[in-house]
């Protein structure tokens, strides 16, 4: 069967076979997230100004004027500044959550393979819970009545599609367990942690880097939503989601405070589900 | 079936209390209610006055207890800001956020599903890329930009639609424009994968090898097998609609629940952001409940299962 052999391939072939010929759209998706990084890293070194330097001569500038690019704001900030730091803000927001709930959810999903019974019950339970408050509105809670700060926002949000990848894990690592290759190993004398790591984890890694790229543009809607909301990343850092809501104010008077982090949101959602999407055909043994 | 329904049921009543819980625990733990009232110089008295008075001086567990059997009798208590009752608080507010939701829900099925199953039984041709691309759009924009270009384009520019408000009919056009554009999106591709994989199923080539029109084929085999999937995924969106409809309510000043949520979450209106969370919770688990009810409806291979179990 062709899924038992995608699912032993080791990491390697799996990287050769993504060397497959990728459509344009891809490619454009995965340049887009190139540049998207490149800024997020090297973001002190491009910005031509400081984020709170501000220029009360020059405010409401338009865009393409003599050193302001994309514009100023209403206190003379440079937009484009703004913009690249808000661009790193958000990624590492939302890659520090991606990696967080991925963690956490592959945990917990092992554990409920490991033990069933209770464990299972009580991990079943609190999905339901997670299922049955819209995660902004819980966010929203959270974070109104402990105050924002950058760590509880990435704390909050890794706790953003946990389930998902303790669903996946968890029915992946039962049937590795029916597959034989873990029980030789358990029978050979191995601790459940080696048996879990390093031998069931690679088997499932590829399925659960595909959930991955699902959840990572999500993660940046939900932050941008709730920093659109004024709940999230707080002046004067910036976001990308709060230069939107800032933006709005000013919404007929300057649309491009707005117009430009809302147009890099799109771009990165499309460009990683563009990426993504292509990702699973190639990567996940489940659809093939 | 009965037993399964139980089950069920057990678990959305679990459900409902871990989220009274959890309402509860966040919202006491974060900070004392009565400094956030009466601010910062408020004098002693007065804030012991205040914590006498809401309880707040009783240990935790009291305070807790006290509260679910308030909430057993149907008393969600009174917003701390005007005295009024927290449920009736909400429960004005719902028949607007309703306005919103359920034309746009209705809106989503119309559009997305018809467009995912066209866009299934035409593969490959120039409907079915647009129908991907639309909905890949669909989906990445988020709502707060759809809404505010959509206010930037028809209100400022053109001057057609109000951009905020609730007084006429036509100022819930952008705001149900707005929410629908996601969901319409999500719906379309799923159907549309539902649908493909149902074509490809034995029982389809069976039905056409038989001599069956093309139109029983598609309404009376794949259609009710599609359904199924398709089922769990509306059961979802009621969910994002109720996250959509804070978002949006938010941009055009519209007055429902969404609204009254980001206002006493700012506020720190205790007793009403309970209550609400605990309206919001309820309409998900009975949605996620309807869903589970009707699979067994629509799958006679569940019904089965659930029998057996």
């Amino acid at each position: 069967m062709t899924v038992q052999a995608t699912n032993i391939a080791p990491p390697f072939t799996m990287i050769r076979r993504l060397r497959f010929k990728a459509p344009l759209l891809v490619v454009f998706g995965l340049a887009w997230l190139g540049l998207m990084v490149l800024t997020a890293v090297f973001a002190d070194v491009i910005r031509p100004y400081d984020v709170t330097q501000m220029d009360l001569s020059a405010r409401l500038v338009g865009p393409l004027t003599q050193g302001h690019l994309l514009g100023t704001d209403e206190l003379g900030r440079d937009v484009l500044s703004r913009l690249i730091q808000s661009i790193r803000v958000s990624l590492v927001i939302a890659f520090g959550a991606t990696l967080l709930s991925a963690f956490f959810g592959t945990t917990l999903g092992f554990l409920a393979a490991q033990f069933r019974g209770v464990v299972e019950h009580m991990i079943l339970v609190l999905a339901d819970f997670q299922a049955a408050l819209p995660f902004l509105i819980l966010s929203l809670a959270v974070l109104a009545f402990f105050g924002s700060s950058m760590t509880l926002l990435v704390g909050l949000m890794g706790f953003y599609g946990w389930e998902r990848y303790a669903r996946i894990s968890r029915g992946l690592a039962i049937s590795a367990g029916a597959q034989g290759y873990a029980s030789a190993v358990v029978q050979l004398g191995a601790k459940p942690s080696r048996v879990y790591l390093r031998h069931i984890l690679p088997n499932v890694a590829s399925t659960l880097i595909v959930s991955m790229t699902l959840t990572f543009p999500e993660i940046i809607l939900m932050e941008s939503g709730l920093s659109f909301l004024g709940l999230g990343v707080q002046p004067p850092e910036s976001s990308l989601g709060n230069m939107v809501g800032f933006g709005r104010e000013y919404l007929t008077r300057a649309p491009w405070i707005m117009l430009g982090p809302a147009f890099v949101i799109m771009m990165t959602t499309l460009s990683i589900s563009l990426v993504g999407d292509w990702l699973r055909d190639k990567l996940d043994p489940t659809i093939r | 079936m009965l037993s399964f329904a139980l089950t069920r049921l057990f678990r959305a009543v679990l459900t409902i209390l871990l989220v009274m819980t959890f309402a509860f625990v966040v919202l006491r733990l974060s900070g004392d209610p009565a400094s956030i009232m009466l601010g910062p110089d408020a004098p002693t008295d007065s804030v012991d006055a205040f914590r006498a008075e809401w309880g707040l001086n009783d240990p935790l567990w009291t305070q807790y207890f006290a509260y679910l059997k308030s909430i057993a009798q149907l008393d969600f208590g009174v917003s701390m800001r005007d005295r009024s009752s927290a449920i009736d608080l909400v429960l004005e507010r719902v028949p607007a956020t309703l306005a919103l939701t359920v034309p746009t829900l209705f809106i989503q099925l119309g559009v997305g599903i018809p467009a995912g199953v066209y866009a299934a039984l035409h593969r490959e041709s120039t409907a079915d890329r647009g129908v991907i691309m639309l909905s890949i759009f669909g989906f990445t924009i988020p709502s707060f930009v759809m809404g505010l270009v959509l206010v930037l384009i028809f209100a400022v520019t053109l001057g057609w639609l109000p951009s905020g408000g609730q007084d006429t009919w036509q100022h819930a056009i952008l705001p149900i424009a707005t929410m629908s554009v996601g969901g319409i999106g999500i719906l379309a591709r799923f159907s549309r994968s539902a649908m493909i994989e149902v074509m490809g199923q034995p029982y389809i080539r069976t039905a056409m090898a038989k001599g069956l029109s093309w139109r029983d084929v598609v309404w009376k085999h794949a259609l009710p097998n599609a359904s199924v999937p398709i089922i769990t995924i509306v059961g979802f969106m009621v969910g994002s609609l109720i996250a959509g409809a804070v978002v949006v309510e938010s941009i055009f000043s519209w007055p429902g629940i969404g609204r009254l949520l980001i206002v006493s979450v700012s506020n720190r209106d205790l007793a009403v952001v309970q209550c609400l969370l605990l309206v919001i919770a309820s309409t998900m688990v009975i949605a996620n409940l309807c869903v589970d009810f009707a699979y067994g409806l629509l799958d006679p291979r569940l019904r089965a299962k659930a029998a057996a179990h």
